[in-house]
C-alpha cells in the first residue's frame, strides 16, 4: 500500500531511519540537524523505536559512539552539520579505515568564520578524501529513499564503508514536501538485519585498529579505494533491488536531464538541481542547446558516467556551493579530472550560493550564457568564476 | 580466580614494550581480573603502539584502538550496542594512558561518566606523553623535567601540580573511584574486580612507572612504584558514593627525596641548594596527601 504524506524533510529522514531499525543512535544538536535527531528521540521515548539512543557530549563523541556500536556489530546512525561534521572528521576517517559501516546524515550548512547557519556544501565536501561514501539529494523523497538504501550500501560485505546522505540545510531539512512512504514489511524485505562479518566478540577475539608500518599502509589504503570502485557497481545492484521491491526510484550515480546532444551541459548537486532543471526548461524553450547532470553520488565519484555523457558536448559548466581555498570549486576539480585530456568540452567553474545566498533560474541562465559566449569566442576562463559578488563589500 | 599459567594469561608475552614497562605489567594484571568475557578499548598511547603492530597481537580478548581522545565515547557506543543485543553480561573496559585521560580525552570521559555507562575506565598513569617522547602532561608531577617543559637555568620543569583526576571523576557522582599501583598487583587486581561489580561507571588510576621516561634502570620499576606509594606521592585509596572507603596505610613516612633521587627527571633538583629547597614543596604535596587521607 502506497502512503503519501506531507512531511518536513527532517521527519522523512527520521521515518526512514526508524524503519531501518538501527541498534544505536547517537547525536549532538546543531542546526539544521536538530529536527531529525529530535524526531528520533521522541520515537524512542514513545517506545516506537527500539534503539539505544545515546546523548553525546559533542559531535566528536557522537561519531565515536556510533563507531563503537558499529565495531560491536550493531547498525548505527548519527547526523550532523557544519562545525559538527568538522569535529567528526577524525572519526570518519577512522571509521572508513576500520571499515565500519555507519550511516550519517549531513544536513548541509556553511563553515565558520564568519559564522552562518545557512546552507552550502563546504562542510560535507571537506570530508571528500576520508573514505566516506557521499550522496547528495534533491528532495525530501530522495532523502527518504536514499537513507534506506544507505544502510544496505554501507553494510554490503564488498563495501563496508561509512555512508553519508547530504541534504541541504533548511531548504530540505525544514521544508514540507509530499513524500511517498514505504511500509515496514517492504522495507524489511529490502533491508535485512545487519549480519557483520567481523565484530568485537569475546567468543572470537579480534584486534581492531592496529598500528600499520610502511610495509602494509599503502595496501590497506588501496583496499579502501578498491571498495569505493566496487561500490559503483554495487550501488547499481542495490538500487535495482530497491526499485523492484519498493517501486521507488533507486540510487543513481548521476541523473541526466536533457543532456542528449546538448552543446552545453550544466553540473550541480543537491536541492539546487531543481532550480537548474527549471532554468534548463526555460532555456530549451528559447532554443538553447543545454542539458544538466545532477551528481547524486559524489564519492565514489562517477567520472566514467560523466565522461560518457559529456564527451560530445562543447562546454560543461560546473556550479559549486563550496570552494577549495587557493584552488577551485571541489566539484569542478572532479569534473575536470573526469574529462581531462579531451580536446573538448571546455570546462567552466562557477561558485554561487555560499552561506545560503539564493540561486535563481536567472543565475543559472546567466552562467549558461557566459559559458556559451566564452566557448564561442574560444576564451578559456581559468580558475573559478564567483557569481554576482557585491563590489561594495570587497 | 587469578590465572597462574602462561596459557591462561589473556595478555600474551612477545609484545614490543620496553623492558621494565610498568603499564605492560599492569595490563596483564587488569586482564587477570576481567577474565575473557570482556571487550577492551585502548585509546592511542604506548599500550596501543606496543601491542598492535599489524598482523600481531598479544590481546587474547577482543580489543579495539580507535583514536587518541575517544576511548570513553567508543566504549559508550560498544556498551550501548551490547545492551541493544541483550548481552550486558559482556563487559567493556577502557585501558588508556594519562594523556588520553587527563588531557585530550577528558571531555569524552566526562560524558561517559555523566551518562552512566557501566564501564570501568582504567588509566595507566606514567605521568607524561611517553609514546611521543616524554612530553609534559597535566598528570606530570610538580618539578618533573619533560621534553616540552624541561628543567633549565630558568625552569624547574613542570610548574604546576599534578591534576587531581580522581577528584574530577568523583565529582560526577560515579559509583567507584580508586587508585592503584603496578607495584601492588593484587590490590590492582581486586580493585578492577570490584569496579566490574558496579552498576554504573567507575574510574581506576594506576600508577605505572616508566623507566625510559622517568630515568631509572628497568629492573627498578616495582621499587620506584613502591617508593611513590610510601612517600605519599601516589596514595592508594578507594572512594564509593563520594566517601573515602579505604586507604593503603604506608606506616612510616619515606622522605620524598629518596623517591626523587632515584629518577633522572628530578635530578636537577639535587644539583643546587636552591633546587634542594624546592624539594620541600614536593614534600608538602606528599604531607598533604598523608594528612588528608590518613595514610600513616
Amino acid at each position: 500500500m502506497k502512503k503519501m504524506e506531507i512531511l518536513e524533510g527532517s521527519m522523512a529522514v527520521a521515518l526512514a531511519v526508524k524503519a531501518c531499525k538501527p541498534g544505536v543512535i547517537s547525536a549532538y544538536p546543531i542546526s539544521p540537524n536538530t529536527h531529525i535527531v529530535e524526531a528520533l528521540a521522541k520515537m524512542v521515548a514513545d517506545g516506537e523505536l527500539n534503539s539505544q539512543y545515546v546523548l553525546s557530549d559533542s559531535e566528536f563523541s557522537a561519531a565515536s559512539i556510533v563507531y563503537g556500536a558499529s565495531a560491536a556489530g550493531v547498525r548505527s546512525y548519527t547526523a550532523s552539520s557544519s562545525q559538527g561534521l568538522l569535529l567528526m572528521t577524525e572519526v570518519i576517517y577512522n571509521a572508513a579505515g576500520t571499515r565500519l559501516p555507519m550511516v550519517l546524515t549531513g544536513a548541509n550548512r556553511a563553515i565558520s568564520a564568519p559564522i552562518s547557519i545557512q546552507v552550502d556544501h563546504q562542510d560535507t565536501l571537506s570530508l571528500r578524501d576520508s573514505g566516506l561514501i557521499q550522496f547528495y539529494v534533491e528532495s525530501a523523497q530522495e532523502a527518504y529513499d536514499m537513507h534506506i538504501q544507505a544502510f544496505r550500501i554501507a553494510e554490503d560485505p564488498e563495501i563496508l564503508l561509512p555512508v553519508m546522505i547530504c541534504m541541504d540545510g533548511w531548504v530540505l531539512t525544514h521544508s514540507y514536501e509530499p513524500v511517498e512512504l514505504i511500509d515496514q514489511k517492504t522495507i524489511d524485505a529490502f533491508l535485512p538485519p545487519y549480519r557483520p562479518l567481523h565484530y568485537l566478540d569475546p567468543e572470537h577475539p579480534l584486534t581492531f585498529g592496529s598500528y600499520a608500518e610502511d610495509d602494509v599502509m599503502m595496501e590497506l589504503k588501496y583496499m579502501i579505494q578498491a571498495a569505493m570502485d566496487r561500490a559503483k557497481g554495487k550501488i547499481g545492484d542495490i538500487a535495482s533491488d530497491f526499485q523492484r521491491i519498493t517501486g521507488h526510484v533507486g540510487a543513481r550515480l548521476i541523473e541526466t536531464y536533457q543532456t542528449e546532444k546538448a552543446d552545453t551541459i550544466l553540473v550541480g548537486m543537491g536541492s539546487l538541481v531543481g532550480t537548474m532543471k527549471e532554468a534548463v526548461d526555460a532555456m530549451r524553450a528559447e532554443g538553447m542547446s543545454v542539458g544538466l547532470i545532477k551528481v547524486c553520488c559524489y564519492r565514489p565519484f562517477p567520472g566514467e558516467a560523466i565522461l560518457e555523457c559529456c564527451h560530445s558536448a562543447e562546454a560543461v559548466a560546473v556550479l559549486d556551493r563550496a570552494f577549495s581555498m587557493g584552488s577551485e570549486g571541489p566539484l569542478s576539480l572532479d569534473v575536470k579530472a573526469a574529462l581531462c585530456n579531451l580536446e573538448k568540452p571546455h570546462i567552466f567553474s562557477f561558485i554561487a550560493g555560499l552561506g545560503g545566498r539564493e540561486i535563481t533560474t536567472e543565475t543559472i541562465q546567466k552562467i549558461t550564457v557566459k559559458t556559451m559566449e566564452a566557448t564561442e569566442s574560444r576564451r578559456i576562463l581559468r580558475g573559478s568564476q564567483w557569481v554576482d559578488l557585491n563590489p561594495s563589500i570587497l | 580466580m587469578i590465572p597462574k599459567t602462561e596459557e591462561q594469561e589473556l595478555f600474551a608475552p612477545g609484545h614490543r614494550a620496553c623492558p621494565g614497562c610498568g603499564e605492560a605489567i599492569a595490563t596483564r594484571w587488569i586482564l587477570k581480573a576481567t577474565g575473557t568475557n570482556v571487550i577492551v578499548v585502548s585509546p592511542t598511547g604506548c599500550l596501543e603502539t606496543f601491542t598492535s603492530p599489524y598482523m600481531f597481537s598479544p590481546w587474547r580478548v577482543p580489543w579495539i584502538h580507535p583514536l587518541f581522545e575517544n576511548g570513553a565515547a567508543v566504549a559508550s557506543g560498544i556498551e550501548a550496542a551490547l545492551k541493544y543485543k541483550g548481552r550486558s553480561d559482556i563487559r567493556v573496559v577502557v585501558i588508556g594512558g594519562d594523556g588520553a585521560t587527563f588531557d585530550i580525552g577528558m571531555g569524552g570521559l566526562s560524558g561517559m561518566f555523566e551518562r552512566g555507562h557501566p564501564v570501568p575506565y582504567i588509566c595507566y598513569d606514567n605521568e607524561a606523553y611517553m609514546n611521543t617522547g616524554v612530553q609534559r602532561c597535566s598528570s606530570t608531577p610538580l618539578f618533573a623535567s619533560t621534553t616540552t617543559q624541561p628543567a633549565g637555568r630558568k625552569s624547574w620543569g613542570k610548574d604546576r601540580p599534578k591534576k587531581n583526576m580522581p577528584a574530577i571523576a568523583m565529582a560526577h557522582d560515579i559509583d567507584y573511584v580508586a587508585t592503584a599501583s603496578v607495584s601492588y598487583p593484587k590490590d590492582l587486581h581486586d580493585k578492577v574486580e570490584k569496579a566490574l561489580t558496579m552498576e554504573g561507571p567507575s574510574y581506576i588510576q594506576v600508577h605505572t612507572p616508566c623507566c625510559t621516561g622517568w630515568g631509572f634502570p628497568p629492573e627498578k620499576t616495582i621499587e620506584i612504584g613502591r617508593l611513590a606509594v610510601k612517600t605519599g606521592l601516589a596514595p592508594l585509596f578507594e572512594m564509593e558514593a563520594g566517601e573515602l572507603t579505604s586507604v593503603h596505610r604506608i606506616g612510616k613516612r619515606v622522605p620524598v627525596e629518596e623517591y626523587l633521587m632515584a629518577q633522572s627527571r628530578f635530578k636537577h633538583l639535587m644539583e643546587s641548594e636552591e633546587g634542594r629547597r624546592e624539594v620541600e614543596k614536593i614534600q608538602r604535596v606528599a604531607d598533604r596527601n598523608i594528612e588528608r587521607m590518613g595514610l600513616l
